[in-house]
């Protein structure tokens, strides 16, 4: 069932933003989603962060691979064009579209299988490139549409729906990011649209790329008992293990401003998020690093911003392109003409 | 200690009617020597052709470069030398081998050539060229560059190469270094005066001036194709390094450089991808935003490219896709050429795909048609891919210069303005189809009202996801025929008829000499044949009259599988036992008399 309820008459007290849109023109085609799945709620978010951002909905351009997460982008901004591309592949699309026109707001949803295995070559080059993007992660630990098989950010140890568990070591994004130059890199939790929303909008104005890693609950594959979040370390906030969300209900929490909350997931396990501190200084790349691994090994998920540099070139602004869309540069500035054809061929001769 | 090998010599004269293959190792330099011997024969006006055969390998291995000079321009590969460079030690039994009898070898004579290795039926030249760069140039690095350049002084006076173009040509190439330019010009004289005074010279082997030169350069196909992409007004490059389409890319680097760059702006982006995957990725991306973009790469990165490539024909987006075909299967031979991707490109990606391809057959339809793939994508709304290879990309040509026609304006295609979008009651992407099935599309942020959801999987007219068979057939069917009306969009086939020919011969892109010339050796036999070289896929109905015109048919290819041939079953439906292949799939260019004598073995014209 959809999470999207679309109530048939506009409520006249809709709020509107500068462009006079109210939040119904960001809306998108219905979820066919799993009732509870946390993509839902991160659609959610990014429909309010381009209504507050008063983005035209037609300037919007929407990228994604393929899996639950990234048939999302049909479920937003409906007046934006969509590009659903194949597995893996929407970094490459969405490097090609911005190349052609800088002057869209571009927004790719991925998942961890579609970005951190068979398309994380791609989500690497793209951050190096730092095309001008904002880059969100679903990340739900399993390949959801291929029915629970472990994704490239599985936890070691975690166990799957079938009870087999992770060998292998996890791929956070964010470390990967931080370490090949990212110039935006920050992790949300699909359940706290109060944190989300603004990193969101932060990301939507970032000068390059902005990755934004959203742990954002599968209820149908990763909320058994086993998965890797009943393994995170509980500290403070510490939420009962007896404490069960009902499947099919909408996991929200909101991560307080300092302290680890414990989030309850389907299956009774336990996620830890920690928002980055006050007067945490997200300039510093190594510190940023540190911080990462630091929370990491004592099992906490950091959530907030956590690094930023609005110093750093996009692709455009490295290659001397137009300040308009390559794809308007008109054909006679393109083209060099007969004349100089024939001047030209004058050293082939 | 010159080597006197006394033998009998050929004092027939041929002018302007002769090969010539130049043994060397790779990396010492030899390919500057080379080229500028080809181009001062072309300077003179004489028909030539040079062919690289060169291994996979930067430095070590030995190398070819063949020259065939004809008056009549025949200028296909050639398979027997009258003169062999034996440079290489390495090789020097199997090259001396290859010289037809009456020939001649020029040798390095510092050093006496192993008796074993001497014929009695061939000429052996010897210039101590080591010895006269020892005596003349102090570093190491220079004796050994610089030798090249020697015994293309020799060659100078042997061949009888124009002494005035040679200088000229020098001039040009290291005008700017004063010092590099006395250098080569010093060695050039040194091969040159030995020659002129210790051989018979020139040889009956020999140049003379012609006109041929008129209306004509001397290009290589990918420097062609780049220009083409540049003139089509291709903002979008991207790319991954694969010999033999590197250099398109370099090319159209440097051109957009000298082209591209008004008051510091630079009108494109070329970027190197991470692999052909993403190339192509960027390139769909682009394309879709309403950029003219392109790729080029070779068959490894067309495998790679499988995906996208159903991908773009599904959701219907240009792109334009650049095949400078090598020998496969799998990294095959790097540096050798072939016609082996033509079923891959024809059907590229899983499920019901069907691509629109170009056979360019010379440097010249490199340039036409990647101008021509930009507007075909673009009205077709798909992939486009031109099959040139290497032996097209990477060996200079001499071909007419190229035309443009400053009236000449791109074919976007469909693309509907913010008007026509307005007027609408409501967009639906494949909706409202032409007379050539093509559906208007809309550029992201074009306009309001004009969005619509890009996906590879299953979708009705209206761009909706279904699973319906009969909504998801009505899009697919119409594919099908758009496709084929591509057809006549294409350029036609190229049509060389002889009277009374009842054997037709099909061949396709670099092909084309060989054939041509064939088919004059084989009416010489009084066998002639009618010659059709396609040029496009989907086929025109004019493929399948001239197959039905003919009684015996032939089908020329560079592959081991008759690729050509089983497209034409395929595709126009012709019995497959009336097409006899001839294939030659070494990883040379074609020679005619391969094709010469196929043809006449499987007729039994012997
Ligand atoms: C080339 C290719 N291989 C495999 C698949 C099958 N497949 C579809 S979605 C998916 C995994 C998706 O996982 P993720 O990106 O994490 O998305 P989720 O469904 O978890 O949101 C796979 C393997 C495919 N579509 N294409
Ligand atoms: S399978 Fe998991 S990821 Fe996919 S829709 Fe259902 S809950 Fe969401
Ligand atoms: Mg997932």
């Amino acid at each position: 069932m959809p999470s999207i309820v679309k109530p048939l008459i506009p409520l006249a007290t809709l709020p509107r933003n500068d462009l006079g849109l109210t939040p119904r023109n960001y809306e998108g085609a219905m979820s066919t989603l799993c009732a509870g799945c946390g993509h839902d709620s991160v659609t959610a978010a990014l429909m309010q962060a381009l209504f507050e951002l008063s983005i035209p909905p037609y300037k919007v351009a929407k990228l994604s691979g393929i899996g639950c997460s990234s048939k999302t982008t049909a479920y937003f901004a409906g007046e934006a064009h969509g590009f659903n591309s194949v597995h893996g592949r929407m970094p490459t699309i969405a490097t090609g579209a911005i190349a052609a026109n800088r002057e869209l707001h571009y927004v790719g949803v991925s998942g961890d299988g579609d970005s951190l295995s068979i398309g994380l070559g791609h989500l690497a080059h793209a951050v190096r490139r730092n095309i001008r993007m904002l880059y969100v992660i679903d990340n739900n630990g399993v390949y959801g549409l291929t029915k629970g098989q472990f994704s490239a950010s599985a936890d070691i140890g975690s166990t799957s729906k079938k009870g087999e568990a992770n060998a292998f070591a996890p791929i956070d994004p964010l470390m990967l990011a931080l370490s090949i130059g990212a110039t935006f890199v920050a992790r949300g939790f699909s359940g706290d649209k109060e944190r989300l929303v603004p990193i969101l909008k932060a990301g939507l104005s970032h000068r390059g790329l902005a990755l934004v890693d959203v742990i954002s609950p599968c209820v149908q594959f990763n909320d058994h008992e086993g998965s890797t979040k009943s393994y995170l370390f509980v500290r403070e906030h510490e939420v009962s293990a007896t404490d069960f969300v009902e499947p099919r209900e909408t996991i929200v929490a909101h991560v307080p401003d300092q302290g680890v909350l414990a989030v309850p997931m389907h299956d009774g396990s336990q996620m830890h998020f920690r928002a980055v501190p006050a007067g945490y200084d997200p300039t510093d790349r190594a510190a940023a690093m540190h911080y990462l691994q630091d929370r990491h090994a004592q099992g906490e998920v950091v959530t907030g911003l956590v690094y930023a540099d609005e110093g750093v070139p996009d692709l455009h602004e490295l290659s001397g392109t137009p300040e308009g869309p390559l794809a308007a540069v008109p054909f006679d500035r393109l083209c060099p003409g007969a004349d100089e054809l024939a001047r030209l061929q004058d050293s082939f001769r | 200690m010159t080597l006197k090998a006394v033998v009998r010599t050929e004092t027939r004269a041929r002018v302007n009617d002769f090969a010539i293959k130049l043994a060397n190792v790779n990396g010492t330099g030899s390919a500057s020597a080379n080229s500028l011997l080809m181009k001062a024969i072309f300077r003179m006006g004489i028909p030539v052709s040079g062919k690289n055969l060169f291994p996979s390998n930067i430095q070590g291995l030995p190398t070819w470069y063949e020259i065939r000079v004809n008056k009549d321009g025949h200028t296909s590969r050639a398979l027997d030398y009258d003169l062999m460079v034996t440079m290489n030690a390495q090789t020097y039994a199997a090259d001396i081998a290859e010289v037809r009898s009456g020939g001649y070898v020029l040798y390095d004579s510092t050093w006496p050539l192993p008796s074993e290795l001497l014929r009695t039926d061939v000429t052996f030249l010897g210039v101590p060229l080591a010895e006269l760069c020892a005596q003349q140039f102090e570093r190491p690095r220079d004796r050994l560059l610089l030798k090249n350049i020697c015994y293309a002084g020799a060659l100078v006076a042997l061949l009888g190469v124009d002494r005035d173009v040679i200088a000229t040509l020098l001039e040009e190439t290291f005008g700017g270094k004063p010092k590099l330019r006395d250098a080569n010009q010093l060695a050039l004289k040194l091969g040159f005066d030995y020659a002129s005074e210790q051989l018979t010279c020139p040889l009956p082997i020999h140049l003379e001036p012609m006109d041929a030169k008129e209306g004509n350069i001397l290009i290589d196909g990918n420097t062609a194709t780049a220009l083409g992409c540049l003139y089509a007004g291709a903002t979008v490059a991207a790319w991954y390094p694969i010999t033999p389409s590197t250099s398109v890319m370099d090319n159209f680097a440097s051109l957009c450089r000298r082209y591209r760059v008004h008051d510091g702006v630079h009108d494109y982006l070329i970027v190197q991808a991470e692999d052909e995957l993403a190339a192509l990725g960027m390139v769909v991306g682009a394309s879709w935003n309403g950029a003219r973009a392109f790729t080029a790469t070779s068959g490894p990165g067309i495998s790679l490219m499988n995906e996208l490539l159903g991908f773009a024909y599904y959701a219907e987006i240009p792109a334009v896709i650049v095949n400078v075909q090598r020998t496969g299967p799998s990294t095959g031979m790097p540096t050798r050429t072939q016609q082996a991707d033509l079923l891959l490109c024809a059907y590229a990606s899983h499920g019901d795909t069907k691509h629109v391809l170009l056979f360019p057959a010379n440097p010249a339809e490199c340039f036409d048609f990647a101008v021509k793939a930009f507007d075909l994508a673009e009205r077709f709304q798909t992939p486009v891919l031109m099959l040139s290879d290497l032996d097209i990309g990477m060996n200079d040509w001499v071909v007419p210069q190229l035309a443009w026609d400053d009236a000449f304006l791109p074919d976007r295609g469909r693309v509907l303005t913010a008007e026509e979008l307005h007027a609408l009651p409501r967009f639906n992407r494949y909706e409202d189809e032409d007379a050539e099935f093509v559906t208007p599309r809309t550029l992201p942020g074009a306009a309001p009202g004009g969005a619509y959801f890009v996906r590879g999987s299953g979708h009705d007219k209206r761009g909706a996801y279904t699973e319906v068979p009969d909504k998801y057939q009505e899009v697919v069917d119409r594919l099908a025929h758009k496709h084929t009306a591509a057809a006549l969009h294409l350029p036609a086939p190229v049509l060389h008829r002889r009277e009374g020919a009842r054997i037709g011969v099909v061949c396709i892109g670099s092909g084309d000499l060989a054939v041509r010339e064939a088919a004059e050796l084989l009416a010489a036999r009084d066998l002639p044949v009618d010659v059709m070289r396609v040029r496009g896929f989907p086929f025109p109905p004019s493929v399948r009259a001239f197959l039905d015109e003919h009684e015996i048919l032939f089908v020329v290819e560079q592959n081991r599988d008759a690729q050509l041939r089983s497209l034409l079953v395929l595709e126009t439906g012709v019995s497959t036992a009336r097409l006899h292949s001839v294939l030659v799939y070494g990883g040379f260019p074609l020679s005619a008399q391969q094709v010469v004598d196929s043809i006449v073995t499987q007729t039994g014209s012997e």
